[in-house]
């Protein structure tokens, strides 16, 4: 069977998680849909193949969490952590996404349509994030590597003690972490932004975005630094 | 006090308490450098410990086991609350998570080969697992620190337990350091970072925040493991009694304490010595807590934090740990503060190694330079050299060995068939601080400080 669906109203979430990680590979489903999952956490985690799932509502915490090669897209909001340690695939949330959504993430591509909340992108690893709003407080603190596009604003403190993960913001920083510095808008940038919006369906020009990097200062002792070291 | 020199002039040699030579010196790196000292290791202050406490072996009023024959049985699960598949070890006695990057690949493989060998298990570190730790460990613990590195699913579903740290007895509070002379490509790689990096880890996860969430997070991990591996909360001790009893509602099968002897690749100093309190008042907190839970048996306690011989390990198990995890210990064991390391069968000298960092053996804490001259805590191609896994798997085998053996000795002494016996009965204080903080008389009378008779 290609197309298989389940109700969380009616089937236990853990027996969904198990089919997922084990009775997949059994068969040839390719598209998964899971119905009223309620605010479920931990929906479609540790998946491992490459499987369509339609979550058909809101998400609790967790949703797709340390997702390999899946695509899998929220047809609501999600709730803290969404895409956590994403290795690669795609997580879509068609809503909001609640706090650390693509935390850690070290592949892949998070999608959100809406606004993320506190400390979006933070620890990133090599993950993307498009967010089609804007993000809350604290957003990629301490993100390593990997992008965040921010069609919105973006709240206080924005790449807080950055390594080498790239933002781009298209509205407006409340205000930037230690060390994070806006630079230029390179033709790479450009391109990137670009990229990166066309596989999220957002129209946007990559013009009109701020390209957000660390300064680089805090990589080594400094005792100029006083506090921020 | 005034002394006479030899030309027969007075010299004043009177040192102050309060400004002493430690405290001078403090002073004049702090006004040199502006920056705070980090080093490794743990606590190095005398704090009231397991050596304050000694077991009433049997005598009359109990019967001893033949100390050299009988049966005493070392066997330890854990994880026996929610996980299909508990870890069953042959001894008590585990190795405590250390980090790739902190200590070499060598040391990674040794341990694991030393820890199979004996039955027992090890614990990856801030840092990912590396294969030659998998390789080689039959039971290897992986931990989910706030840092996440290297962290992926993969390793999850690869590993036998999973442990989420909270905080490590050396820095409760604090996040993980690693100076960039320790990050070299391959460790820089497995973490994400660029390469000689100062990396300052997080303290506080990324993706969850207070005990509810916990809840959460470790549901996650079930959900992802299909509920089969044992899932442990490691805390570093501070309010022990009620952060114990916030793991057991978080869902932790096993709960690690650990105190403030416990060892460090690197922090400040000032974490080190003034942050957390001793193994030996969080042993008690800790039972404390799961005897109010009613969880005790249910819910293992692993004890870590200066557990170093086997009186050590007999003394936490009889306050009611279930297993102990040994980290410093381990890196001695290996050659830490050696004067000599082992090459083709043969002790050479590190002491110039000592001298370049301006210490000398049995005094060394300088694991955070990456300069180890025993190849112990070192990333450096040449002075990894100097620690051989074949080596270093023998000696962590024989000091484990050597401390079951220890226990086993003292539990027969106590008249125990199980070294899970051993109960807090069997012990006595030699001092009013550990009578009070570990909650047994002191020797010799039936005075608990703090606790009311009749």
């Amino acid at each position: 069977m290609e197309s298989l669906s389940f109700d969380l109203a009616r089937t236990p979430l853990r027996q969904v998680n198990q089919f997922l990680h084990t009775g997949l590979a059994a068969g040839d489903t390719r598209t998964v849909e899971i119905l009223n999952p309620d605010g479920a956490h931990s929906i479609a985690v540790g998946l491992d193949r490459e499987v369509t799932i339609d979550i058909r509502g809101h998400a609790g915490y967790y949703a797709a969490g340390m997702n390999k090669r899946a695509h899998v897209t929220i047809h609501g909001s999600a709730g803290t952590g969404v895409a956590e340690n994403q290795m690669s695939g795609v997580v879509h949330v068609k809503g909001f996404a609640s706090n650390g959504a693509g935390a850690s993430a070290h592949g892949g591509l998070l999608i959100i349509d809406g606004d993320a909340g506190l400390r979006c992108g933070i620890s990133l690893k090599g993950g993307d994030i498009v967010v089609g709003g804007s993000v809350g407080s604290f957003s990629a603190f301490m993100a390593q590597a990997g992008r965040m596009v921010i069609c919105g604003n973006a709240g206080d403190a924005l790449g807080d003690s950055l390594y080498e993960a790239v933002l781009y913001v298209r509205g407006n920083i409340k205000s930037l972490g230690a060390d994070a510095r806006i630079e230029p808008m390179t033709d790479d940038d450009m391109r990137t932004v670009g990229a990166l919006l066309e596989k999220a369906g957002l129209t946007h020009d990559p013009g009109s975005f701020k390209r957000v990097a660390s300064a680089r200062s805090l990589y080594h002792w400094n005792a100029d630094a006083n506090q921020e070291y | 006090m005034d002394i006479k020199s030899a030309s027969g002039k007075s010299e004043s040699h009177e040192e102050s308490w309060g400004y002493d030579r430690k405290t001078i010196d403090y002073i004049q790196n702090a006004s040199a450098h502006g920056l705070y000292e980090i080093r490794g290791l743990g606590a190095k202050r005398r704090l009231p410990h397991f050596d304050d406490l000694v077991f009433l072996a049997a005598s009359l009023s109990r019967y001893p086991l033949e100390g050299y024959r009988e049966k005493c049985l070392t066997r330890t699960t854990l994880g026996t609350r929610f996980a299909t598949k508990p870890i069953e070890l042959e001894t008590p006695i585990t190795i405590a998570g250390m980090s790739f990057g902190a200590l070499s690949a060598n040391v990674k493989e040794a341990l694991g080969r030393a820890a199979t060998q004996m039955g027992t298990s090890t614990t990856t570190g801030d840092g990912g697992m590396t294969q030659e730790e998998r390789r080689s460990s039959k039971t290897l613990v992986y931990q989910c620190l706030p840092s996440r590195y290297g962290f992926n699913p993969d390793d999850v579903r690869r590993a036998d337990a999973i442990e989420v740290v909270i905080g490590q007895g050396a820095k409760p509070g604090g996040g993980g350091m690693l100076l960039g002379q320790k990050v070299n490509p391959r460790v820089a790689k497995m973490r994400t970072l660029p390469e000689g990096v100062d990396q300052r880890s997080a303290c506080r996860h990324p993706d969850w925040t207070g005990p509810d969430d916990l809840v959460i997070k470790i549901k996650e991990l079930r959900e992802l493991t299909d509920w089969e591996k044992p899932i442990y909360v490691k805390l570093g001790a501070t309010r022990v009694f009620n952060d114990v009893k916030l793991a057991v509602h978080a869902g932790a099968d096993v709960v690690v304490v650990d105190g403030m002897q416990g060892g460090t690749a690197a922090t400040q100093t000032c974490f080190i010595e003034h942050v957390g309190i001793p193994t030996l008042a969080a042993v008690r907190q800790a039972v404390d807590a799961l005897e109010d839970l009613n969880m005790k048996g249910e819910v293992q306690l692993i004890v870590s934090g200066g557990i170093r011989t086997g009186p050590d390990v007999a003394k936490a198990i009889a306050m009611g740990a279930d297993a102990v995890a040994i980290g410093q210990g381990i890196l001695v064991a290996l050659g830490c503060n050696a004067a000599t390391y082992i090459k083709d069968g043969q002790h050479i000298s590190a002491l110039d190694g000592y001298r370049a960092l301006g210490t000398a053996p049995g005094y060394c804490h300088h694991c955070h330079t990456g300069k180890c001259p025993t190849g112990v805590t070192t990333q450096d191609v040449q002075l990894e050299q100097r620690l051989q896994p074949d080596v270093g798997a023998r000696r962590v085998k024989n000091y484990l060995k050597t401390l079951t053996m220890e226990l086993t000795t003292i539990a027969r002494a106590c008249g125990k068939q199980n070294v899970h016996h051993l109960e807090r009965e069997d012990l006595v204080a030699l001092t009013v601080e550990a009578a009070a903080m570990a909650r047994v008389p002191l020797a010799g009378t039936d005075w608990i400080p703090g606790v009311r008779r009749g």
